[in-house]
């Protein structure tokens, strides 16, 4: 089928665009490996230094062409390299230890502003003029706001000032990670503040879109049709009008969780939070390249999977793309 | 606009007269405007009457220090909005700060918007390999995550001044227009105007900035709008990280040293305050122009109260009553009307 075969071509190139633009970044920017780990051990023998450049893939031998196809096989096989910053640690296992704090937190905190937005937009667009929708253009405020300064005010006003909540790190001190129930609610109470910036900020944007499209929805002939049966207002509202509208942010919700990952990055740094961003943040301030090559990869990598999810989910809720293939 | 004109106005010596027109509507427009694109217009205004004249009615040089000074002071008379831990002016910072975010912010929704147009307009009216082509660089382009790559890039560039800030925000900021305007062109494409144009003898490029380009104006502006709004917030985030120019005054800058410095810890919100506070408001006037811009495009999206119809509020939602209408007055008509 044309649609289908047409979106996998996207993802295939787009896979092999993100991976070559991740082999060029450290060909291309000044600094390099191996200079790092020379300023941070000095007394490094020459012989240790050449297998250093092996493991990090600078000054290689071969032509580029053959260090690009290395460099795709590792990618394949799932080795991106050992980290500068954290000398041996593997980039994967560094990944594996902060990706899962990212996920939960940004993760949880996207689905809570995507439905809380969503049903707020419905409601807006349903009581139309009412006190929601004159309200709305104050949520566009907090949109506009530059985030890390709301999350600097958050942190003054509950965490300095009031004393509520715990800013910075992602547990207590002198607990360890682990599966017990005073490591959880010691996570769970860090991760109350980063939620709530994140939730506050990026709501009105789901508002936003849901009241748009559901006014337009709201016109529509069906919607009348099923007020004129006498059906009961909630059922007209969510399973008539709201089911309909919801397609264009259903999209905007799956490709949102892709970029879970690269959002997360100045939220991470306010608060000291120990994700991906963060990780990222000072694999960039000390040239870790390996890392940093490595976290791209997966941002770019999970961006690509939440629009395939996306595309599918949009195939089967929406009759009319399996049509528009044909013209 | 020859499509849009009435049929008897593109005379050749009505040349002049067309102009006026476009003029007067112009006006019209402006103040067809609806009331939120109209107050972010104003506020939009100010910021930029701030930019072109901050640096001239700043009270201090931003960048001048008080030796003796180890503490940010609170705001005073010969310091209206303060100092920083060093002494500086935190009003003069703002002042000529203004500038720098502005500038930015118009420079990369420019080239950004430029950028979409080319392609989007290209991509749609062409169709075809090149648009399957210019679709496949728009959508990867869209997925590369922006912010990430942004402090990878902007880390390792040597200068990292307005312009070169601006052409690498633009290279990332384009794909959303490019994919809207390419949406309209390619529905434009398929109107009687546009085949009336071709069967003239009317050359691609002709069409496109003649025929097609004139229908696009409000998604245009839309799209300059959003990428305005895009790469202030952006920009403001990336000068934060401490990846900017960190010589010059600019909203981030500003936020960058105050955090630095422990602002917050020291309850210095003069300091950290006003940038954040302006760079909103700035992104707020964005925001309210582009929903003026997109009630222009879709009346139904106006805010309108409940209207009163014969003693009952009646909402937009609600179907559509059969009760008299406020225009109907027609004698006897009333009465076969239930109420």
């Amino acid at each position: 089928m044309w649609f289908i075969t047409r979106r996998l071509t996207f993802y295939v190139v787009a896979a092999w665009v993100a991976i070559t633009v991740n082999f060029a970044i450290p060909r291309v920017m000044p600094g390099n490996a191996v200079n790092t780990m020379l300023a941070k051990f000095p007394q490094l023998q020459p012989s240790s230094l050449r297998a250093l450049e092996a493991q990090f893939g600078t000054h290689a031998h071969g032509s580029l062409l053959s260090q690009y196809f290395t460099y795709l096989g590792n990618v394949l096989h799932g080795d991106l390299g050992v980290s500068v910053n954290q000398y041996p640690s593997k980039v994967t296992t560094v990944l594996a230890q902060t990706l899962p704090w990212t996920l939960i937190l940004v993760g949880t905190a996207t689905i809570i502003s995507f439905v809380l937005g969503t049903l707020l937009g419905i409601l807006a667009a349903w009581r139309r003029g009412g006190v929601l929708d004159r309200i709305m253009p104050g949520f566009t405020f907090l949109q506009a706001t530059p985030y890390f300064f709301l999350a600097l005010v958050v942190i003054q006003v509950f965490a300095v000032s009031w004393g509520l909540f715990p800013f910075g790190q992602g547990y207590s001190l002198g607990l360890s990670p682990g599966w017990n129930w005073s490591f959880i609610s010691s996570a769970a109470y860090h991760s109350v503040l980063p939620a709530f910036t994140i939730v506050i900020t990026s709501m009105a944007g789901w508002m936003l879109q849901m009241r748009n499209v559901m006014i337009t929805t709201i016109a529509e002939d069906y919607v009348l049709v099923a007020q004129a049966k006498g059906l009961p207002t909630r059922r007209v509202m969510m399973t008539y009008a709201a089911r309909n509208a919801i397609l264009p942010n259903l999209a905007g919700f799956a490709l949102s969780l892709g970029f879970v990952v690269a959002g997360a990055l100045v939220m991470e740094i306010v608060f000291s939070y120990p994700g991906v961003g963060l990780t990222l943040y000072n694999a960039v301030t000390s040239d870790d390249f390996p890392m940093l090559q490595g976290i791209f990869l997966v941002i770019s990598l999970s961006v690509l999977l939440a629009c395939l999810i996306a595309d599918i989910v949009y195939f089967f809720a929406d009759p009319r793309t399996r049509t528009r293939g044909a013209d | 606009m020859s499509a849009l004109a009435a049929p008897a106005e593109p005379l050749p010596g009505g040349a002049e007269q067309a102009a006026a027109a476009v003029v007067a509507r112009r006006g019209a427009m402006l103040r067809r405007l609806p009331g939120k694109a109209r107050v972010g217009a104003v506020i939009l205004g100010l910021f930029i009457l701030v930019a072109i004249i901050g640096p001239w009615i700043a009270p201090y040089d931003p960048s001048a220090t008080i030796p003796s000074q180890a503490l940010p002071t609170a705001p005073s008379a010969s310091h209206l909005l303060g100092t920083t831990a060093t002494g500086q002016d935190v009003l003069s910072q703002l002042l000529v700060g203004t500038r720098s975010t502005v500038v930015l912010g118009l420079l990369t929704g420019l080239i950004a918007t430029l950028l979409s147009v080319v392609i989007g307009t290209s991509a749609g009216f062409l169709g075809g390999l090149s648009d399957e082509g210019l679709s496949l660089l728009a959508n990867v382009f869209l997925i590369l995550p922006a912010l990430p790559l942004l402090v990878v890039i902007l880390g390792y560039l040597p200068n990292t001044g307005e312009l070169p800030t601006a052409i690498v925000l633009s290279a990332l900021g384009w794909p959303w227009g490019a994919r809207v305007i390419r949406a309209q062109t390619l529905s434009l494409r398929g109107r009687d105007f546009v085949a009336a144009a071709r069967e003239s003898g009317e050359s691609n490029w002709r069409i496109i900035f003649f025929e097609i380009l004139p229908n696009e104006i409000g998604l245009i502006a839309a799209s300059f709008v959003g990428t305005v709004l895009y790469a202030i917030l952006t920009s403001v985030a990336l000068a934060f990280l401490g990846v900017s120019d960190l010589s010059t005054w600019s909203y981030g800058t500003m936020l960058y040293w105050a955090q630095s410095s422990n602002a917050v810890q020291l309850g210095a919100w003069w300091w950290y305050g006003p940038p954040g506070v302006f760079a909103a408001l700035l992104g707020m006037s964005l925001v309210l122009l582009n929903f003026g811009l997109d009630e222009l495009g879709n009346p139904r999206l106006r805010t309108a109260g409940p209207r009163k119809i014969s003693r009952r509020s009646w909402r937009p939602a609600d179907p559509t009553p059969v009760i008299r209408d406020d225009v109907v007055t027609m004698g006897d008509h009333r009465k076969d009307v239930p109420a």
